[in-house]
């Protein structure tokens, strides 16, 4: 177990710096239960630049959910985040105010979960619930140019009768429906960083695909960065420009989503690049990665994934590797990987101290 | 919504009917015979069959449950046994005192328990939580008769502080009764010193009544809130920006409040049963009184009469709380099951 | 390239991870128990109803029936330790005795009420149909009324008495058991695996008893564990109004309406009796809580 030292002044490329949008260093993020600390998070880095579609990607479990809650600062006590930086434009949030986050919530950074209508208030018609998104940030518009535009945004999300629908409740809505209000509450304020917690999972696949091409065609229109949370792998090819891959509450990969997924680096990616099924060989069994994801409970020493790795090694157990970075914009956390981060050797390494149990 | 309404009206009607025959073989049901009572026990039994006769109770059940019909459909309750005036009169006499009495419980139930319970939500386990859940567990364990005995003990008897038992001072005259309540009645004649005497006597009875009102009001508030806080619509509103207080008021408790019309209406019929034990010990002539009266003395018309009073009350209040409770959750309106 | 070893189908190991969880669903329940202070200050209230119950005789100070006309209304004491009444009696001596009579009495009726309902909830909600509209119906007509009201109007009716208040309670506590269960019968009328047991053969009778009652069980205890301070409350309220137990049984709430007369001067009387109806309800609330809490799943997640 031993820590790393680097140096994260030089942590970016310079070109880098100024379109961050979003920098997570090492963020972690713990829960304490009954049974004893849940620790959802164990240092996540990843960066999102402006105007970017990132994906998180990972299993059920994996953290990304809470990743997205910490990002707003919303974890609910006695959850709480004990560790890391969150830089948004340069501004570190966990430094940041309540009354400093709240001006951020909404505006600048906005979020649509997964269930569109329970995530509708169900007494409140839809349309003013679009326009309260606007009454919060914009103090000075009347409550009438509110719901106008409102309205706007609902006909710009391709809602038919704009006017009447938003009228209407969020139960008599359809699932797509529901999902498209959701969507227009919270670009209406034309944030510079939208995050979507698994928008599509909850429809059905027609309207999968429409609603994917509306969020793309609006992030285009309205400048958005989109960090997009998925666990279909499918989804991120069609949507993504950048995706990272968490695995038991730490990123492992992130990189390009073609070079992801065309050329994954970490075991982890690739064992569940494996996993999907191949036409070409239609008589293969089913590729299942071996073991099971560990208990965030009793979080293991070293290198999360080493358990059920192929080709982990001694000091896989030992110390959990930092993200090496690889060629342009690739970084995988793998011992695997450590000395072919030929061009930049001293910038790549990002400090990551493994959990706390194991003592120092 | 209107569907909805006129499904409502005819469970009613069904509901009323089925009171009206239970009450009414409910009546013949009381194995000591009224009459025999109502005689005397010295008198001979000639005197009880001719009363019999006159009352009609020699008839066949079926013809006495027509006549019984048709008396209350002209709105002929019988004659209070106790009193000797139509038991309608004697409603309608006592009804509004309790009505009186009822209202300011439920208005102290609302105004207090609501607030409360939602702090108790917010708040959730803090100072105010636990206060709050052991004021309203004090208050629902709390035997009312008792209650209205400690508190008149305390603040009539060694205080001081408040009036005794009954509506008004005994040197003080009732104002032209145009509703029979009080405040209203007195405001009317522009008696100030009977309304205020009517509102300091008010004080210990209502509070009396009103805590187990707070006490339930403030129970489903809380756990109501607290379903309601942990629902995504409410992550959504914080998510949007919104400061603590309009997501708790105007999303979360909007909702919350849904559940706790509901429980207004079952608390007034807790409110009709607590006034039964409340008046008897407040000597507030109410028909909480006059029913308990009734019950111990076996004056048939009376509690045959007044249970369906009260039932009917009950029914009625039970409506308009559905109906409200319709017009607040707008999914009710659409999705009959 | 290898591919990872196909799961087996291990009974044994199946079994030993149904034990597991069952030891720990269990555990949790005890863990979530002792963490809950209230609910332990209510178990402790009702385990000393109990025991002073079961050990009246031996707990009373004196003969709770006997009447020493010349100890009349004297003020708590060590030889009376909640004071004598006007007819002379110790008062301690009667309280500890009338647990024994609200303990009756809260049994009873929840013995006659709860399968009561059961019964009627389940069939109706099983057979649906005519036989639902009508027990519905009745069952609405009994919850028109307010319960102490109904109560005492049977009371009232039957006549004063023990039994016949008990009798009363117990007629108006059944629609609420009946309404729950047939609300929990709707629900899982059309489960798949009661399906299935219909696919299998099983009469009504079989279901209805064998396996949907079971699953009404645990909503059915929570609401009446819940019930059980208002039964009591209502059996004092019957008590103190003359219609339920009648003198010189030492039911509470008779000695709070025999204190009554006595109230300014010897206010021991009615206090006491009325306060030991406030700890053992409250014991009772506290309890029919904490189940509820324990028994609700989502409260065992955190």
């Amino acid at each position: 177990m031993f820590w790393i030292p680097g140096n994260d002044s030089c942590e970016v490329e310079a070109g880098l710096a100024e379109d961050l949008l979003l920098d997570v260093r090492d963020l972690r993020v713990e829960f304490p239960t009954l049974r004893g600390v849940v620790h959802a998070l164990q240092g996540v880095t990843f960066q999102l630049k402006r105007r970017e579609t990132l994906g998180l990607a990972g299993e059920t479990g994996c953290g990304k959910s809470v990743t997205a809650l910490a990002v707003l600062r919303l974890i609910s006590p006695p959850g709480r985040i004990s560790q890391g930086r969150i830089l948004f434009e340069g501004r570190d949030l966990l430094a940041a105010s309540e009354a400093e986050m709240r001006e951020l919530r909404g505006s600048q950074i906005s979020m649509i979960l997964q269930e569109p209508k329970m995530s509708l208030n169900p007494v409140i018609r839809v349309g003013a619930q679009v326009a309260e998104t606007l009454l919060v940030h914009e103090k000075t518009l009347s409550r009438r140019a509110a719901a106008e535009r409102a309205v706007e945004m609902l006909a710009a999300l391709g809602i038919p009768d704009p006017q009447r629908t938003a009228q209407r409740y969020s139960h008599e809505l359809s699932g797509g429906m529901a999902q498209r209000v959701m969507i227009a509450m919270m670009l209406v304020t034309r944030p510079k960083l939208l995050i979507a917690d698994e928008p599509t999972s909850a429809l059905d696949v027609t309207i999968q695909a429409q609603i994917l091409e509306l969020m793309k065609a609006l992030k285009r229109e309205i400048h958005t960065a989109l960090l997009l949370i998925t666990h279909d792998l499918g989804v991120m090819a069609e949507t993504c420009d950048r995706v990272a891959v968490m695995y038991a509450g730490t990123v492992v990969e992130q990189g390009p989503v073609k070079t992801v997924l065309k050329r994954p680096q970490h075991p982890y990616t690739q064992g569940l690049l494996r996993t999907i099924p191949n036409d070409a060989t239609p008589d293969q069994p089913l590729f299942s990665i071996r073991g099971t994801v560990p208990s965030l409970l009793q979080p293991p020493t070293g290198c999360a994934f080493a358990p059920r790795c192929e080709r982990a090694m001694a000091e896989c157990t030992q110390a959990v590797p930092p993200q090496y970075r690889l060629e342009a914009d690739h970084q995988v956390a793998c011992f695997l990987h450590r000395g072919r981060d030929s061009k930049h050797p001293q910038i790549s390494q990002i400090t990551q101290i493994g959990p706390k149990s194991s003592g120092l | 919504m209107r569907g909805y309404l006129l499904r409502r009206l005819v469970t009613l009607t069904i509901t009323i009917a089925g009171i009206m025959v239970m009450t009414f073989f409910t009546s013949l049901v009381v194995p000591l015979d009224p009459l025999a009572a109502l005689a005397g026990p010295q008198a001979p039994p000639e005197t009880v069959e001719r009363l019999r006769t006159l009352y009609g109770f020699d008839q066949p059940l079926y013809v006495q449950f027509g006549r019984y019909v048709a008396r209350l459909a002209r709105g002929d309750l019988g004659v209070s046994f106790q009193t000797s005036r139509p038991v309608l009169q004697d409603i309608v006499t006592y009804f509004p005192a309790t009505l009186e009495l009822a209202t300011f419980a439920i208005l102290v139930g609302i105004g207090v328990g609501i607030p409360l319970g939602v702090l108790s939500a917010v708040y959730k386990n803090r100072a105010i939580d636990h206060f709050c859940r052991i004021l309203s567990l004090i208050g629902v364990s709390t035997p009312v008769f008792w209650l209205g005995l400690v508190l008149m003990l305390v603040f009539y008897f060694k205080l001081g502080w408040l009036p005794e038992p009954g509506r008004l001072d005994i040197m003080l005259l009732e104002p032209a009764r145009v509703t029979g309540v009080l405040l209203i009645d007195s405001a009317i004649a522009r008696d100030l010193e009977v309304f205020a005497d009517a509102l300091k006597h008010l004080v210990l009875p209502a509070s009396v009544l009103g805590l187990v009102g707070v006490a339930s009001i403030s129970r489903i508030t809380r756990s109501s809130m607290l379903e309601v806080l942990s629902q995504e619509y409410v992550k959504t509103a914080r998510i949007k920006g919104l400061s603590e207080f309009p997501v708790i008021v105007r999303h979360a408790l909007r909702n919350a409040l849904v559940p706790t019309v509901t429980v207004v209406g079952l608390t007034y019929g807790l409110l009709l049963e607590g006034s039964v034990l409340t008046e008897t010990i407040f000597s507030w002539p109410g028909l909480g009184r006059y029913m308990a009266n009734a019950f111990l003395t076996l004056d048939l018309n009376t509690i045959v009469g007044g249970t369906m009073f009260v039932a009917l009350t009950f029914c009625l209040v039970n409506l308009l709380v559905d109906l409200a409770y319709a017009f607040l959750n707008p999914k009710i309106t659409y999705t009959e099951s | 390239m290898s591919t990872a070893p196909a799961p087996t189908l291990d009974l044994t190991e199946a079994r030993r991870r149904r034990a597991e969880a069952r030891w720990r669903y269990l555990r949790d329940t005890y863990v979530l128990w002792r963490r809950n202070r209230l609910m332990l200050l209510g178990t402790a209230i009702i385990l000393g109803l109990l025991l002073v119950a079961a050990l009246a005789p031996l707990l009373a100070t004196a003969n709770p029936y006997e009447q020493i006309l010349g100890d009349r209304l004297l003020p708590p004491s060590a030889k009376h330790f909640f004071g004598t009444d006007g007819l002379g009696r110790d008062i301690f001596s009667r309280v500890v005795y009338g647990a024994r009579v609200t303990l009756t009495i809260a049994l009873l009726v929840a013995a006659i009420s709860t399968p009561l309902g059961m019964l009627i909830g389940i069939v109706a909600g099983y057979l649906g149909g005519a036989v639902d509209e009508i027990m519905m119906r009745l069952a609405d007509v009994f919850l028109a009324f307010p319960r102490l009201i109904l109560a005492i109007a049977f009371a009232a009716a039957l006549g004063p008495g023990v039994e016949n208040a008990i009798l009363a309670i117990a007629i108006a506590q059944w629609p609420s058991y009946a309404r729950l269960a047939r609300a929990e019968t709707l629900n899982v009328k059309n489960n798949d695996y009661i399906q299935a047991m219909r696919v299998l053969g099983a009469g009504k009778m079989r279901i209805m008893a064998g396996h949907i009652a079971p699953m009404c069980l645990s909503s059915i205890i929570v609401r009446m564990s819940l019930d059980m301070g208002t039964i009591i409350l209502t059996a004092a309220g019957l008590g103190f109004l003359g219609l339920g137990a009648q003198p010189p049984m030492p039911e509470w709430g008779l000695m709070v309406a025999d204190g009554r007369q006595f109230l300014v001067d010897q206010w021991w009387v009615s206090t006491l009796p009325g306060l030991a109806i406030l700890v053992i309800v409250m014991g009772f609330n506290l309890l029919g809580d904490g189940i509820r809490d324990v028994l609700d799943p989502r409260q065992r997640q955190l």
